[in-house]
């Protein structure tokens, strides 16, 4: 599904991705852990165009996704939900959703269109999944922070992406929340390949029924299952907060 | 039922009492003359508005399309106006020009006029839109290149080369479409006819903008990024309303100059295109309503204090946009409704 070789980017001398390989499978669900400045949201940037590697290539079905424009690599199949919540704030949820709607999306088609009932019914499906269906008629700006990061994710979905890259959803989240978010991300991962970023550790073990891969200082530590990953001892030693030891590693 | 109100009262205020004051003799012509140029200037800001207010694109060269729908109808009024037997008009003669230059050929006939008059605007800010756009070059740094462009235009419309009047643009009109200008009763339906083509842009912009294109519209303006990541090229979004803004503001233009009789490059330059700014950020931005309250009301104040305290303006003006920057980020429009909200809540209270 994505396959990434030899990814390299530095920012000002500074490496921040320094990514040998890196794979996943269809209709797999990855996560990405790893601490602060490790590269994750990076590597997301780069998949989804935002930011230009130096080197490197990146896959995605076979197709070659560096030096394609953002809506390029949308339209091939690749959404993206951002750290920060990034919705459409001055305009209602449904609005939102209507615009994440998929379908045809140039000018002339957005100027003469017309709400078909099965449009609705599709955006009253997904604003079923995240619970936000009391919230239709809100201005998508006042919602709460964790309804701002469902609002997003309805969005991604609604694209129907093939693969989705979903950074830090569970960020300002209460433990019910969270775990409705963790239920949601496994559905997904049903039908789409998901790569998921996240810091709690025990949301990161609801949803890490496949592999988790662990990302520190720009390089892949280590890749397996949440139980090989949470008892492996560079990692522990990176998630302790021990600087020294996690140079070390970055070094040797 | 508060929404309709104020469209009600609009009508009842333009379309019944000033005509009826104007047939009854208690309204002079020329108040309805002012007030028909007003709508003009509405209807560009309304341009404005959908331009700036909606998609948070700052373009200062809302006046200049203003101006080329002016100099359009101006041009096609040169012609018509020619006294019989001379084929030049006399600013040519002047200038030991010959030959009516090639552009001014169609505007010999009024329909053609009318559609160029449209459509060049809207084709040349597709092409500036086009090329500023591709780019992503937009806030401040697109403010300064339409700035240039707008410059550039009125040094250009300066020229006499450009066979466009030079400074002294074009004027000295007596016939429109056959209709003599001095009438009242011209005058009167000229003013009938801002009224309506007010009325029909604004039902269009509000149609525009309740649209998914008008929403998409305000969604680029709140997060171009996630628009890109949500397949949607913004570039196109972007150079289509621009080219929209363009084409409404040249439609009050070509309006406003039978009604002034005069179109000068002094009307397009940067200044023109900031005051229509303001008229925006006052009457209340990403509103319809107050893109039009706006644009009326402050140039009934020009008209005003130009009369009362001729030197005082540029300084109420000023004062005007300090206000509001500093507490009226809604504009009046704004303003009224949260004046709304708070009665509501009143009586909401006492009740």
């Amino acid at each position: 599904m994505l396959e990434v070789k030899d990814l390299k980017v530095s920012f000002g001398g500074l490496v921040a991705l320094n990514l040998d390989a890196f794979s996943i499978r269809k209709n797999e669900l990855r996560v990405i852990i790893g601490p602060n400045g490790a590269g994750k949201s990076t590597f997301m940037d780069i998949v989804c165009g935002k930011t230009k590697p130096q080197q490197g290539s990146v896959k995605f079905k076979g197709l070659e996704l560096l030096g394609r424009k953002e809506v390029e690599i949308a339209k091939l199949g690749v959404g993206r939900k951002f750290q920060k919540p990034s919705i459409f704030s001055g305009l209602t949820v449904y609005d939102n959703l209507l615009l994440g709607l998929d379908g045809p999306k140039d000018v002339f088609t957005s100027y003469f269109y017309k709400l078909a009932s099965f449009d609705k019914d599709r955006i009253m499906e997904v604003a079923e999944k995240v619970g936000l269906v009391n919230d239709l008629q809100m201005i998508a700006g006042s919602l709460s922070h964790g309804k701002k990061q469902w609002l997003e994710i309805a969005i991604v979905m609604l694209q129907d992406s093939e693969l989705m890259l979903i950074d830090e959803p569970a960020a300002g989240m209460s433990d019910v929340e969270a775990e409705k978010t963790g239920n949601l991300l496994c559905d997904l991962s049903k039908k789409h390949s998901v790569i998921v970023i996240e810091h709690d550790m025990k949301f990161v073990e609801q949803i890490a029924i496949e592999k988790v891969s662990v990302l520190v200082r720009g390089q892949m530590l280590t890749e397996g299952t949440f139980q090989e990953v949470r008892n492996n001892q560079e990692v522990i030693d990176c998630y302790l907060g021990s600087a020294n030891s996690a140079q070390q590693q970055a070094h040797s | 039922m508060f929404k309709n109100k104020i469209y009600i009262i609009f009508i009842v205020v333009f379309a019944l009492l000033m005509p009826i004051g104007y047939f009854t003799g208690l309204v002079p012509i020329n108040t309805l003359t002012l007030w028909g140029r007003y709508f003009c200037l509405a209807i560009a800001a309304l341009g404005v508005d959908l331009i700036w207010g909606y998609t948070g694109i700052l373009s200062m060269t809302q006046a200049l399309f203003f101006c080329m729908g002016a100099y359009g109808m101006g041009m096609y009024m040169t012609l018509s106006n020619l006294p019989e037997g001379q084929v030049l008009p006399s600013f040519m003669v002047w200038n030991q020009v010959t030959e009516l230059p090639f552009f001014w050929v169609p505007f010999d006939n009024f329909w053609y006029a009318l559609i160029l008059s449209v459509f060049v605007p809207g084709l040349f800010a597709g092409f500036l839109g086009y090329f500023i756009f591709r780019k992503r070059i937009k806030g401040v740094y697109f403010a300064i290149i339409t700035q240039a462009i707008a410059l550039a235009m009125f040094l250009l419309f300066s020229r006499n080369e450009t066979m466009l009047g030079g400074t002294n643009g074009l004027t000295d009109f007596k016939f429109f479409l056959g209709f003599d200008l001095r009438h009242n009763s011209v005058k009167f339906g000229l003013y009938m006819w801002s009224l309506v083509a007010l009325g029909v842009i604004y039902w269009y912009c509000h149609s525009l903008v309740n649209s998914k294109f008008g929403k998409a519209l305000v969604a680029i303006r709140d997060s171009e990024s996630r628009m890109r990541f949500t397949k949607y090229k913004v570039t196109h979004y972007n150079v289509a309303i621009f080219m929209i803004g363009a084409m409404v503001a040249a439609v009050g233009g070509m309006l406003y100059m039978p009604q002034t009789g005069i179109i000068t490059p002094g009307r397009m330059d940067v200044q023109a295109s900031i005051e229509m700014i303001i008229w925006v950020a006052l009457g209340g931005r990403g509103k319809l309503k107050g893109a039009v309250v706006g644009a009326l009301v402050l140039n009934l104040m020009y008209s005003v204090f130009t009369t009362v305290l001729p030197s005082s303006w540029l300084y109420i003006l000023g004062g005007l946009f300090v206000i509001t920057v500093l507490y009226l980020p809604k504009g009046i429009v704004g303003l009224v409704d949260q004046m709304k909200e708070k009665l509501n809540s009143m009586f909401v209270k006492t009740a």
